[in-house]
Formats: C-alpha cells, structure tokens, sequence
C-alpha cells in the first residue's frame, strides 16, 4: 500500500486506521486479514521492542560514554605520599585561612615551599617543577569537587562547628597513589564525581554523590537526631518553610538552619 | 515483514518508553540547568584567597580613604574605610566603579606615539625606552634654542609629591607654565591671600554649624569631599541644624535644604553685601572680632594719606536690600529675615563655589562670602569656617638651576598670573590658552599633560582646540584614552591610582590637616610607569643641572625620604594626622599688613606698601557673555553625583545611574520652567536647537517648575568624545557651549553661565 493509493481512495477519508487497513488493503495484498493482522501487529509490537531496547542501550550506555569526556590531570599526585610527608597531614595543604575561608587546592606559592627544586627521583615531580614552580605557573588541576558558583558551601561550618570528616564528602582521596582520570561533563563542564559515577544515581557510600539531595539527606539526618520528636517529612517542611517566607503574615516562621535569616529556604545555599 | 509508517511510530513509541525507564531525560534535564547557568557572560565571583587593601581614592579632590575587597591578584569590590577621617567607610558610586576604571577598555595600554594626523586615533607602540627619549630630544632641543620657557605644564593638582615633582621640573628646566586645572579652590585661595595673608585651605566645619548658607554650593551633589559632605549634612541635620541654599535653580542640595531662595543668577554678590547691610544696620556682628581682629570695616587712610572708603561705608551706602531686590529676585523682606536668622543663629557658616566646584568664581563673590563669616566671628571656630595651611612635609632641596633655565624663569609666566595686573593669582588657565591663540608673550613648544583633561574641561573648547593646534608637541601622560590624549602626539601613560603609590594632602574642604596614602592594590595591569618615575626618567635624560635637581633613585625612594617617619603611620594607620592640631586665635591667624582680617582687599608691593583699588571694584560680580536681545535666555549648568566631572568620566555603572529626563538614549535634557517653554512654543521631551554666543547642540527639553522663568539649565559631564560607547557621544559638553568671562579685578574665569536662544529644532 501507497500513501498516493490510500490519498485517491475516496473510502480513506479520515478512515479508523485497523478499518483502513482491513478494507484498502484487500484487493492488493491477496492475504487472508487475520494473518494480515497478526503479522503487522507482531511487526508493530518487534519495532517497540527493537526501539525500547535501542533506547535503553543509549539511555544506560551510549548516553554516559558521550556525555563525558576523559582528561587526565596535568600532574600525577600521589596523595599517600604527601600525607606521609607532610608534617600536619590534610591541613598542611588544604587548611583554612585566617579569616575562615577554605584555601581547597593549594597554589604553586604553597606548592614552592617544598619544591623549589626537584627533591627527589620522580620524573612528574621533575615536571611539576620545570612547567610551573620554574615559570612562575599555576597548576590548572581538574577539580573532582568543583560545585557551581550559585552553591554556598562553607566548609568551616562542617569542618570545623560540625566537626565532619573530609572523607564523608571527598572519600578516601588521601590515601591515592596516582590521579583518576577525570571525567568532565560536556554540557556543565563540572565533574561526574557530582551526579556519581553510577548513572542512575545509585551511591553506596557518603561521598560518591553531592547533589543537592545529598546535602538534604545528611541535614535531614542531622535535623532528626537533634529534634527529639515530631520532625516533618522533609516535602512538607520544605512546603512550610516557602509559605512562611513567601507570605510571613500567614505563618509562624520557625527557627530554621540559617543563622542569618532564621529559615530553611532557598537562599540559604543558593546565593 | 514490511517496515512501514506504522512500524516507524512504534519504534518511537518503544524508544519514548525505553527512554523514559534510562536516566537520560532526568540526566540532561539537569545537566542543562546547570549550562545555563554558566553562560559565559553570567558574572561569576572569582574564587580563592580574600584579602583587603586600604589606600585613598584619587578619582576626585575629595580625598576618601578606601578598602579594596581582593580574590587572589583580583580585586573585586571597592568599598569606603572605616575609620578615615574624611569618609569613615563612606563611598561614592563614582568610587565604587573605580574598578571599572582599572579593568576597562578605556586604559591606554603602553607608550604610544601618534601616527598620522592628530586626533585621528592612530598610535603606534613604542617601547618606553623611546618614548622617553623622544622627549628628551624634543625638550633639549628647545633648552638647546635657549626657550626653555616655551615647555608649559597643565595638572590636575598642585599639591603633593608627584605635582610637586613635575613643578619642580617646570622650574629647573626654566619655565614657570606650571598650570593648575580650575576650580573654586583659585578663588578660595585667592580670598584667603587677600583676606587672611596666608596661602591656605578653606575648611568647613559644617558637622558642627547650626546654619550653613549656601551661596550655590551643592553640599549633597559633589561640594567640597562629596561623601564628607554628605555625611557632614547628616549630621547636621540631625543636630537640628539648618541649611539655606541660594541658588536659581532647585537642585537636589536646594530640595533637602531647609529653605530654598530662587536667585537671579550672578548676582550672589549683592545678596551677601545686601545681608552685610542688615547685619551691620541692625548691630548683629560680632563686635569682638570686628573691632581687635579685622582692618578696613571702617574707613581708613592709606600710606599716601588718601581717605579710602571701607566696608561698612560700602554696604551702607550702595547696598540696601531694597537696592538688590530687584537685580537678585529676592524681595527686601526675605533677603532682611535671612541675614538676621544667619547672624543670630549660635554657629553660623556661610559657603560659596557652584555646583560641585570644579570652576573658578569672581573673587568679589568669595569676598563678599566670606565678608559674612568674618561678620559673625566664625573664622577658626567650631562650626565655622576654618583657614588650613598646607602642611608643608615636602622639603626638598633648592634648585640649582642653570644659565638657560635661570634665563627662561625670566620670561614669567605666559597666562600672566603673578604679573602686575594679577599680581595675588597663581593660575589662569583660560588666558593661558588665549595667549596662545592671540601668539601674545612667546610661543609654547611643548605642552605636558598630567592628569588634566584641558581640550574636554576647559570653558570654549573650540578655543582650547584651536591653541593645542598651535603647540607643536603635546605629551600626554594619562592613563586612560580622554579627548586631550586623543589630541596628543605622545602618550605616556601613568599607573591608576589601584596601581601607584602617591601622598594624598588633606583633602579640599576637611578641617583639620591629614596625609593619605594612596598604595596598589593591584600590580601594575598593563605597560604603565608611575608618572613621578617618567619624570626621574626625563630629567635624568637631559642631564646636568636637571638630573642633579632630582637626586632620587625612584619615585618610592622620592617619597620614603620625604615622608620619612610619616610613612610608617600612613603604611600602618592609612592616614597621618598632627598630634595635636588646634587652629590658631585669631591674634595669630592672620599675615596680612595690619595682622588682622582684611576686609579692604589690598596686594602688597615689595616694600610693603599697600596698593589698592577701591573697595567696590572689588567687590563685584560679571556680568555673563552674550547680548539679552539676540539671546534672551539664560544658561546655566548643573552637576549631579550621577555625572563625573573630573578628569575621568562616568564609568558604566555610574552613566546607568542617570536619570532618563537627563539623558535618553543619545539626547541630553535641557530644564526650562513650563512658562518659558510655553513661550517658545516647546513641550516636554521635543527636540530644540540650543544656540549660545560660542556653539549651538541639539538638545531635548524637559519642563521643569523648579527653574526660575528664563532661565536654562544643561548638566555638566556629559558630551564626551572620547573614552568607551557607555560614555561616547552621549549629550553635549557644556563647556563647548560656554566661554571664559574674566574677574576684571583677579584676572580669574568668572562664568556662571551664557546667555542663549533655544529653537525648534
């Protein structure tokens, strides 16, 4: 059957498509119509199949292959090592300034302090200090952690007042012998470390995910085990706390996690 | 098995639901928040280490001391110090976009020398080696010719190391055209030469006046340190001070005043002599200080035995308010009440210096101002006016110049200023312009332009134009691409103030003395040299007597061995104060010939003998340019905060701020009261020709009621042509519009406004 065919039959005019098949298809195909029917229907019902399976493939496997793409970092740090070296462990280079803020991946005037010359027989230490220490370079390291700029995140809050462990949201990075290659997301430009590297979003331990959800899990846990009894369900907390900034007038605005607004909304990570 | 249109929709059906059951759509849902998010031009604060830099801002007179906000080498955010006596964590929206400034396209990027004609904007790199020996060349060649006087000078300011520097060249090099930008500082000075026979400051005490008249002043529009002043209005608004603003126009300052007294403009004079008047008639000075500390209030002989007349007689006798009712628009009532509730109120201050300042006045209007502070015995007292000499921590040695340059200083100075007629007057800016033009004195050779932007700022641009024609080497020394470094043939361009160390002297206005440090905050962004260096530089390049007058490695050596223990308290504190500091009595406050105040204005020759013209010509205002027939109208300008007026102009973020009834799109606003637009046949927002004796622009109108009947105002700072599209072509300069008028008796530009027509256009 033709598309011109079924245009000039003066029967297919908005017909009922199973009636249009039965009917225009007769004297064309001299086929039996229940063996016309089952036969389209079993071709039918193997398209949807062949395209749920193709979708699946590139959904679970094409799609994550391209989206990322695989750098590898300009140096390769061996983290064990440093930490064994290092007279203050994780704060020798990741420490907090004076006025609180976190310096996360140190620069080369930190770097410098030991490596002004090669100290030992490492051919990327040889590197590190020929392209960068000796021209002055800062090193662009590719940051695993690396959250958008519309994330407030204070480290001195969790680090310091919360007293959490760097391992809880950056693993057991200390005790890395070499850089994973890292894979950056085409379209964001951040780390897959941030969705996780399962795709689905699945994650077993603590620090293989920091989305927004994971925040929300470990603060609803905190809020939990600190409120003795009655703690919302987080939608409805969450729906609470927006009409009570959005209409304060309406209700009573409880004393939420920000210390300078008093509430859980938006605005207290999302500046 | 035929695969048709059927088969094709299952297939997508089948992927639909596939899809739906992967994490693909939530995947990119999210990841695409996520990119949008980050689109290139979204700002996005840098990230790394937070330091803060303290330094003073240099963008105007004002003198405001600074803490700049830096990430890492970046810095991010200028905000006011806290604690600096000027400003004490104030800011301007000028100051806050300074960055814009520093990080901006309008920088001039490395030493240029001009290609082609001039003005025509095309510039060729040089490296800076040759750009100083070219003009090492240019300028020896004139020493060789013997006319070292033919190298003139036009600068910002006149106080400081680096303006001290670049004089101190203009005087070994043999050239006394060291020229000063105007501004009512010149007529300030010249008042307190006249009157107190000291070269000082004027300070305003206004934080603790009671009554502060305001003879045109715009206290909360750029006056004196604008966030001073602002701060300082506060404040004394709060301690239930009164404000009086005098002025034809309602100005924002006029508006937030307690009472606004719609003037005549130009005949600001007369009112203050019309309120002597009153103040005398009615016994209400202060009899203490008239009597033991002021000279010439009543009349007096001088050293030839003439009778000359005096203050009092000259008030009493021309000018009863009833006599300048008319002339001022002010009725003889309101000018009576006025000058009782100044003279009776506990601390009064009377001010004067249009709009924000930045012009020169008739010296008989600051007389005649200050007549009125000496009147009430406010000069050195709390809430008053106080005089400040420059404190003189710059103490280099003389100069030994040689034979060509001690011929050279022979000539004078080209603007005449110093000369017999001007004797008390140190700069004229506008006759030194003109004396070009006419080729009158000798011809100028070389002209350096140091933080000045003449061919924009200076009244009758055309004329400003047609003189820098007539200098054959124009080297411009700004940092930034203004309409006079456009004009010149070689550009060394100096650091910004974020990237140069230079000593601030106590700011226009403050009433107590400071030094500021000006220091970087950032290093030097581009292939800039620090000016003080550029003059080492050009001096130890001509040798001899030249290098010798400059025996400092460097400009920070320069200021290390001038500031000396000083400079650990500015490095340290920001700023340095005296220890103690109280302004003299008035037994000790004045110099001049009788030790006393003077109201008789009177320059001394050289052996000490008064030589004076009679007090009411000196005593007077000009009249403005142009005839009341073929130009019926009267235009005056107006400064606001939101228009930069310096050196500089407005920044992005700064032109954002104007007002669309000032500037809309390219068209700029012109105010006129509704009646005399009605006259003209003109409605609000149409399209007029503005027409003065010096230029003509087209111009919009807008019908404003707080303008006296015929009477125009435009706003100053607009009408660049230089600098980037925020501020390009944006208006009309009003100084192309205008033309100097002198002061007959100080020889000072004396323009409050022009006479003009305005047409459909």
């Amino acid at each position: 059957m033709s598309a011109s065919e079924e245009q000039n039959s003066p029967e297919a005019e908005a017909p009922d498509e199973e009636e249009m098949d039965v009917e225009t298809s007769e004297p064309i195909e001299p086929l039996k119509p229940e063996e016309g029917k089952n036969g389209a229907g079993a071709t039918i019902f193997l398209f949807f199949i062949l395209g749920f399976a193709a979708s699946l493939i590139v959904g679970w496997v094409v799609f994550p292959k391209l989206l990322y793409s695989k750098k590898i970092q300009p140096i390769n740090f061996n983290h064990a090592l440093h930490v064994a070296e290092a007279a203050e462990g994780c704060e020798s280079c990741h420490y907090f300034r004076e006025d609180g803020s976190f310096s996360g991946v140190p620069t080369i005037s930190h770097c410098i302090e030991c490596h002004e010359n090669v100290n030992g027989e490492d051919p990327e230490e040889k590197k590190f200090v020929r392209e960068y220490v000796e021209a002055g370079k800062e090193v662009p390291w590719l940051i695993y952690a690396k959250q958008p700029a519309s994330v407030f995140f204070s480290h001195a809050a969790h680090v310091i007042t919360a007293k959490m462990e760097c391992v809880a949201c950056h693993g057991p990075i200390g005790e890395s012998t070499e850089t994973r290659i890292y894979e950056e997301n085409r379209l964001t430009g951040y780390s897959r470390d941030i969705w996780g590297k399962n795709i689905s979003g699945i994650k077993q331990h603590s620090w293989e995910r920091m989305k927004m959800d994971d925040c929300a899990d470990c603060h609803m846990q905190k809020a939990t085990s600190e409120k003795e009894s009655g703690v919302q369900q987080s939608l409805t907390r969450q729906l609470r706390e927006m009409v009570s900034v959005a209409f304060p007038n309406v209700m009573e605005v409880k004393k939420g996690s920000s210390v300078q607004t008093e509430k859980d909304a938006c605005f207290v990570c999302h500046k | 098995m035929k695969i048709d249109r059927r088969s094709f929709l299952s297939f997508i059906v089948g992927g639909a639901a596939g899809t739906a059951l992967t994490p693909l759509p939530w995947k990119i849902t999210d990841d695409l928040s996520i990119w949008s998010q980050n689109w290139p031009w979204t700002p996005v604060p840098p990230n790394g280490e937070v330091t803060f830099v303290n330094s003073v801002c240099r963008l105007c007179p004002g003198g405001c001391g600074i803490t700049v906000r830096k990430v890492d080498a970046r810095a991010v955010k200028i905000e006011g110090m806290d604690g600096y006596p000027v400003n004490d964590g104030g800011i301007c929206p000028l100051g806050l976009s300074g960055l814009q400034l520093l990080y901006g396209p309008t920088r001039i990027p490395y030493p240029m020398k001009r290609k082609g004609n001039r003005g025509d904007g095309k510039w060729e790199k040089i490296s800076w080696e040759k750009a100083v020996s070219e003009v090492v060349t240019k300028l020896g060649e004139i020493r060789k010719n013997n006319r070292p006087h033919g190298l003139a000078c036009i600068s910002e300011s006149d106080r400081g190391t680096v303006a001290g520097l670049m004089a101190r060249f203009m005087s070994a090099f043999g050239s006394q055209n060291f020229i000063r930008q105007p501004s009512m500082e010149d007529s300030y000075e010249l008042a307190l030469y006249l009157m107190h026979g000291i070269r000082a400051e004027a300070g305003f005490d206004i934080e603790n006046a009671a009554f502060v008249l305001s003879f045109g002043s715009g206290v909360i529009e750029g006056w004196g340190s604008p966030v001073r002043m602002f701060r300082a209005n506060s404040k004394l608004i709060k301690t239930g001070g009164k404000v009086v603003q005098i002025e034809a126009r309602l100005s924002k300052s006029a508006a937030k005043s307690d009472k606004w007294i719609p003037i005549n403009p130009g005949t600001e004079t007369a009112l203050a002599l019309a309120m002597a008047h009153v103040i005398i008639k009615e016994g209400l000075y202060n009899k203490d200080f008239i009597e033991n500390h002021a000279f010439g209030f009543e009349d007096w002989t001088d050293g030839q035995g003439n009778k000359q007349q005096g203050f009092k007689s000259l008030v009493t006798a021309t000018y009863a308010p009833e006599n300048v009712a008319e002339a001022t628009g002010v009725e003889k009532a309101v000018i009576v009440s006025l000058a009782r509730h100044f003279a009776r109120a506990s601390k009064p201050l009377a001010i004067c210096g249009r709009g924000q300042g930045r012009t020169s006045s008739a010296i008989g209007e600051f007389l005649a101002v200050q007549a009125l502070n000496a009147l009430v015995g406010n000069i050195n007292q709390e809430g008053g006016f106080h005089a400040i000499s420059d404190n003189d921590y710059i103490d280099w040695p003389e100069i030994e110049t040689d034979q060509i340059a001690s011929n050279g200083l022979q000539n004078g100075r080209l603007d005449e200023a110093g000369s017999e007629n001007y004797a008390s007057v140190r700069y004229l800016p506008h006759r030194f312009f003109e004396n070009i033009i006419a080729e009158t004195g000798y011809p100028i050779q070389v002209l350096f332009a140091a933080g000045a932007n003449p061919l924009y700022s200076l009244p009758d641009t055309k004329a400003v134009k047609a003189a820098l024609d007539k200098v054959p080497f124009i080297v411009s020394f700004s940092s930034f691409m203004d309409e006079t470094a456009q004009y010149s043939d070689i550009i060394l361009p100096d650091h910004t103030y974020l990237e140069r160390y230079e000593d601030v002297p106590t700011p226009i206005g403050l009433q107590k003395p400071i030094i500021g440090l000006t220091r970087p905050v950032v290093s030097p962004q581009l292939d800039t040299k620090h000016l003080g260096d550029v003059i080492l530089g050009i001096a130890k390049g001509l040798g001899g007597s030249m290098a010798q007058a400059f025996p400092w490695k460097s400009y920070e050596a320069c200021l290390e061995k001038t500031l000396g223990r000083k400079l650990d308290t500015l490095l340290d504190k920001g700023y340095w104060s005296p220890a103690v500091f109280s302004v003299p009595e008035w037994i000790k406050a004045f110099e001049t010939a009788s030790g006393k105040f003077e109201f008789v204005v009177s320059d001394q020759d050289g052996n000490g003998d008064r030589k004076t013209k009679p007090i009411a010509d000196w005593y007077t205002g000009v009249e403005s340019q142009g005839d009341p027939v073929t130009y019926p109208l009267l235009l005056i300008p107006y400064d606001s905060m939101r228009l930069v007026n310096g050196f500089v102009g407005d920044p992005p973020f700064v032109i954002k701020t104007v007002e669309d009834t000032v500037l809309k799109g390219k068209d700029v606003f012109i105010e006129i009261n509704p009646k005399t637009a009605k006259q003209l046949g003109l409605s609000e927002g149409k399209y007029a020709r503005l027409t003065t004796p010096k230029g003509n622009a087209k111009v919009r109108v807008h019908l404003f009621e707080g303008i006296k009947e015929g009477i125009i105002a435009l706003p100053r700072g607009l009408g660049h042509t230089a600098y980037d599209s925020y501020i390009a072509d944006k208006g009309v300069n009003y100084n192309e519009l205008i033309g100097a008028v002198y002061d007959p008796v100080s020889g000072l530009d004396a323009a409050w406004g022009i006479r003009a027509k305005l047409g459909k256009a």
